[in-house]
């Protein structure tokens, strides 16, 4: 009961919040903090109390829903799971903190309903992540798609409407594809068990013929792939999160586009393992042209908000990268990738969400000499964008690495061209951090950008402090992630290559 | 202990960091107390190696498991032996010298305190790069210093060229860094370990090609951070940081850390003719290259930048060498540190005292009002120009003669190398302390603070007597020998025309020099009409221009259609598509209101869909 307990706490909270009057508003705002904060400490708590000996699914439980079509309240999470879990609701209380007057000033909804929304959402981020029914998935998967349109569409910047249309339009074609394929997928279940299931397990023992694998993958891939975002489906991304207000896109970006990698990592390379080595060099083409295509659009962009977003479409590139190579290094880089990702993607939103609130402006141009007026401020700017160009002795560098290693000894040509990816990552974030905090501030710029405040900081720091944490002791979340992930590579029958000529007996330290 | 040298700066960017304005009283002592606490304990290091037998010096501290994947198994593990120490020393020592010297010269500075944390930053990932035990931590040092060197460039980032030469400045080390990761990945796939000691037990196992592809990425690696061709354009650029900056940084430790690289390396480089081959080539092209730069310019900092790009093109060429050469590129390295950093403060010092112009010609005649300086830099110019006993003459002779002794040419190069070092040196000591003088009216040349010219007469008497000391008390050969491998030359002492040549050569670079600069009135505007190679070296041999035409330009318009290929190509695609959709919905609107039409069209797609996978599987 313990993960049904962890998403009861939110949705409590999301009620509560709900149902007070709507003059009360910095009341709903403390409700909904203090619900947030107790989540994330009990999410928190539950991902360290996993047993990081085995890679099975824990903390399970399960309850009959629908008897008749084999679908049920199943729930449970291994160490990816729990590690996306806890990095979604400690981002939560934070988003909150930092968009304290975002509701106030922007769009046409009421302030409880704005933090009301929040917590709905995080009810499904828990949800999505720790079903292990496939029907309970794509339940939440798709329920997930209505707070964040109203998030978006109510609250957002001018281009609100279009931007929550798009990105409902496209979450709900891949979910379809999704919904034809897990239809698919139970009916072949029906015929081989003799009853149709949604279970997670005992698909993973389902030996469906390739041919039949090739096909139902494709849905599941397509959504995930929208959901992600890869090239060419990525479209919806940059307009969403250019609308949205940072909270929201902290969480769009940071939290619900990993469920496309980690609907990959969870559910494609254990249900389909011949379809997943069929598909896999199709997919690491498309990985290497994510990456390179949102490093390139990202340096073309003026508008910081979807600078950002476009880094993210590279960024997932590499995720992707790592999942279809089966390596460890790459499987494990990918789901390191994905907690890291989310933090310091979740930083950036925020940040370029405080300089907005200021200048009124996201274009890049409308910037220039912030460090010269704020000096903390673009420090905090600084070491966000460090982090998404994976500098050393943070987070994301050793997710990176990992995936770049995890890919050279599966596939040289793809680690090659993703590691030129790192130049261009470096080139975007420091061409935007010179074009905003460098040379002499102009005339706006020095009357309306004010040095960060103490509750922007009280928001922002903990992100950055969790990004340089990872990146000095990473093994206190690769610890969760190894066991999970030699599950996986059982799944896919993949062994890591043996080193050409070493030797290797020698252990760590030698 | 050895975690104590990189804990002490750290700590000191860290206080400075987080303490804010809060630490800006004393914050430049605390900085200066942190670089001096962590010499100390060098210092101390060094005494205790001393006292144990060359076999038993190594000291290695495994602090904990870093990173654990699979076989993929890093130590967060440091390891200080005879190489690393001497890089200890050096960085430590020449560091905190420069420390003091900014507390003077930024002392007008309201972002002094900063300065001085970018500063320990710089000297903890700087001592982090010489001390991980294995190429992957030795990466967070490596691009830990970059972000320092970043910073410091970009210091005044008010000003345009300064942010701009930062970001450049990351950005090409980026591309080396781009070597330095496929070397550890190359490294991981052939040997299973990304340990010094891992790798190097196993390289003789390594095949030729992969030991030549690691060769090849770990010189392209060595080839960003040293400024070396065709990475090297940075690094004049990189002038725009304060001046103890471009001493510390862009002349004693940062930029020499590819040497360190490939001689850490040496493992790989022993067993790979071609790699050494392709070292080779790169430092010669980079000695001359750099040579050819700094004849050229009027800009005091920019000659001297040229010139450590020339210098480190020795550094490296000696390398590529192999075991002969290695322990005189470390040597070369240890020198230079101590001559280049004293010109380089020389250069400050003068920069001081003339209003901050840097422009050379703006000079002359500065001997009699700046004689501390005028000394210390005198000493720094014998030293580089290779004039015996001074430093740089022991160091640089070393590796002509055993460049010559492996092969002509190479050995041409290096000798024609010290004949143009000889010539622009000497033309910026006359340009700038003899002759006329050629300020302003309004500039008053005049003797820095004491907190400057200290450091510069410690390492103007370093530039006089570290290369006897290091050669003939310190044994440098027999010192690093266990680390590096030491092979003498068969032919030892069968060229005593070499060093008479030598220095000939040097001679004749003065003297044309002295004849050109010297005797003759000095132009306070640089002629226009002047020789295509004169043209050439003004304009650093075109490194920018090309980059510009290859990458910069290219670059830019493939993001510009691509922005336009991504709004009208693939969103346009999309978006006409949801019209037509739009479009036919729109007939049955007439029962329907709003959005509904969008949820109903895709359920029926949907549906469709289903209907269609159904069939597929054969229910």
């Amino acid at each position: 009961m313990q993960l049904t307990t962890l998403m009861l706490i939110p949705l409590v909270g999301a009620i509560a919040v709900f149902l007070l009057p709507a003059a009360k508003e910095t009341l709903a705002k403390q409700v909904a903090l203090a619900v947030s904060i107790v989540t994330a400490i009990d999410a928190i708590r539950l991902a360290l109390s996993l047993d990081n000996s085995s890679g099975a699914i824990q903390f399970v439980e399960k309850h009959e829903w629908i008897p008749a079509f084999g679908i049920s309240w199943s729930l449970g999470i291994d160490g990816i799971a729990g590690l996306l879990i806890a990095m979604a609701t400690i981002l939560v209380p934070l988003i909150i903190v930092a968009g304290w007057w975002d509701a106030e000033n922007s769009g046409r909804g009421t302030v409880k309903g704005f933090f009301a929304l929040i917590l709905a959402l995080e009810v499904c981020m828990i949800g999505v992540f720790a079903a292990t029914d496939l029907f309970l998935f794509y339940v939440f998967f798709e329920v997930m798609l209505l707070p964040v349109y109203f998030l978006i569409g109510r609250f957002g910047g001018a281009q609100r409407s279009y931007a929550a249309m798009k990105f409902l339009l496209y979450s709900l074609v891949g979910g379809l594809f999704m919904l034809a394929s897990l239809i698919g997928l139970y009916v072949v279940s029906a015929r081989t068990l003799g009853q149709g299931t949604f279970d997670f397990v005992t698909l993973t023992g389902l030996h469906m013929d390739a041919g039949t694998q090739k096909t139902l993958f494709l849905g599941f891939f397509f959504a995930f792939a929208v959901k992600a975002p890869m090239v060419p489906f990525h479209t919806w991304l940059p307009d969403a999160a250019a609308e949205a207000t940072p909270g929201t896109s902290t969480l769009l970006v940071g939290v619900l586009d990993k469920v496309g990698t980690f609907g990959m990592i969870r559910y494609l390379l254990p249900i389909f393992p011949d379809a997943s080595h069929y598909y896999a060099p199709i997919i690491i083409v498309l990985a290497c042209i994510s990456i390179f295509y949102g490093a390139l659009l990202a340096i073309g962009q003026t508008d910081m908000m979807r600078l950002i977003a476009f880094s993210s479409v590279s960024h997932f590139g590499f995720i992707v990268l790592g999942i279809f190579v089966f390596s460890s290094q790459g499987l494990a880089g990918s789901s390191f990738y994905m907690i890291n990702h989310g933090f310091s993607t979740g930083a950036l939103f925020l940040v370029v969400g405080y300089l907005a609130s200021r200048r009124g402006s996201k274009k890049i141009s409308d910037f220039g000499g912030v460090s010269k007026v704020a000096p903390v401020l673009a420090g905090v700017l600084l070491i966000s964008g460090l982090s998404s160009l994976a500098l050393p002795g943070m987070s994301s560098f050793v997710s990176e690495f990992l995936v770049l290693i995890g890919t050279f000894s599966e596939n040289r040509v793809a680690a090659n061209i993703a590691t030129v990816g790192i130049v261009l990552a470096a080139f975007y974030i420091l061409w935007m951090y010179q074009r905003v905090a460098t040379g002499e501030p102009s005339e706006e710029v020095n009357s309306t950008v004010s040095e960060i405040n103490k509750r922007e900081l009280v928001a922002i720091v903990p992100i950055l402090a969790a990004i340089i944490a990872l990146g000095i002791f990473p093994q206190a979340a690769l610890k969760y992630i190894n066991p999970a992930v030699s599950d996986l590579q059982k799944y896919v029958s993949v062994v890591d290559p043996t080193p050409a000529f070493g030797a290797l007996t020698e252990g760590i330290g030698s | 202990m050895t975690a104590a040298l990189i804990g002490l700066p750290l700590f000191g960017a860290t206080v400075l960091l987080l303490g804010g304005r809060r630490t800006n009283a004393w914050g430049h002592y605390f900085a200066v107390a942190m670089s001096a606490s962590s010499f100390f304990v060098g210092v101390a290091t060094f005494m205790s190696m001393l006292g144990r037998s060359a076999e038993d010096r190594t000291i290695e501290t495994h602090l904990f498991d870093w990173i654990a994947v699979g076989s993929f198994q890093v130590p967060f593990g440091l390891q200080i032996d005879q190489l690393s120490i001497a890089f200890v020393l050096l960085i430590t020592g020449v560091g905190t010298l420069i420390h003091i010297y900014s507390i003077g010269y930024m002392a007008h500075d309201e972002n002094r305190r900063k300065f001085f944390a970018y500063l320990n930053l710089f000297v903890a990932a700087m001592l982090l790069l010489v001390l991980a035990n294995n190429y992957f931590l030795l990466y967070v040092g490596w691009e830990g210093v970059g972000l320092a060197s970043y910073l410091l460039i970009s210091f005044w980032q008010h000003k345009p060229s300064a942010a701009v030469a930062g970001k450049k400045a990351f950005v090409v080390n980026r591309v080396g860094d781009v070597g330095l990761s496929l070397a550890v990945m190359l490294m991981f796939v052939t040997f299973g370990t990304v340990t010094f000691s891992g790798v190097s037990a196993a390289a003789g196992n390594g095949d030729a090609t992969s030991l030549k592809l690691i060769g090849f990425a770990l010189l392209l690696a060595a080839c960003g951070k040293s400024a070396q061709f065709p990475l090297q354009s940075w690094l004049l650029d990189a002038m725009e940081g304060p001046t103890p900056v471009s001493a510390l940084i862009h002349a004693a430790t940062m930029v020499t850390a590819g040497v360190y690289l490939i001689v850490r390396a040496h493992a790989i480089f022993d067993l790979s003719e071609t790699a050494r081959t392709a070292v080779v080539v790169i430092g010669a092209i980079t000695l001359l290259l750099g040579a050819f730069i700094g004849t050229a310019k009027d800009d005091i900092k920019k000659g001297l930048a040229g010139s450590t790009m020339s210098q480190i093109g020795y550094m490296i060429l000696a390398a590529g060498l192999g075991p002969v050469g290695y322990v005189f590129a470390i040597f070369h390295l240890l020198t230079h540190g101590m001559f280049k950093a004293g010109l380089f403060l020389g250069a400050g010092s003068v920069m001081h005292g003339v209003n901050d112009d840097v422009n050379m010609r703006h000079y002359g005649a500065l001997r009699g009002a700046m004689k501390i300086t005028y000394v210390t830099f005198g000493l720094g110019f014998l030293a580089i120009i290779g004039i015996p006993p001074f430093a740089g003459f022991w160091s640089k002779d070393e590796i002509i003669k055993v460049a010559f002794e492996q092969n002509t040419l190479v050995g041409l190069c290096t000798l024609v190398g010290a004949g143009v070092t000889a010539f622009y040196m000497t033309r910026m000591m006359t340009m700038t302390f003899f002759g006329e003088a050629r300020w302003e009216k309004d500039v008053h040349p005049h003797e820095s603070p004491s907190t400057m010219t200290i450091p510069m007469i410690i390492l103007a008497v370093g530039s006089a007597f570290g290369g006897l000391l290091l050669l003939f008390v310190g044994d440098i050969e027999a010192w690093l020998e266990p680390v590096t491998g030491f092979a003498t030359s068969t032919e030892a002492g069968g060229m005593a025309w070499l060093m008479p040549t030598t220095l000939l050569v040097i001679a004749a670079g003065v003297a044309y020099a002295w004849n050109t600069y010297g005797r003759r009135p000095v132009p306070v505007v640089a002629p226009a009409e002047v020789s295509l190679l004169t043209r050439a070296a003004r304009n650093d041999a075109y490194g920018d221009a090309i980059n510009e035409a290859i990458f910069m330009r290219p670059g830019l318009h493939l993001t510009r259609a691509l922005v336009w290929f991504d709004t009208k190509g693939i969103d346009g695609f999309i978006g006409g598509f949801a019209a037509l959709i739009g479009g036919l919905s729109a007939r049955g609107r007439k029962l329907q209101n709003g959005y509904a039409r969008s949820y109903a069209l895709t359920m029926l797609g949907g549906a469709a869909l289903i209907a269609f996978v159904l069939y597929l599987v054969r229910l």
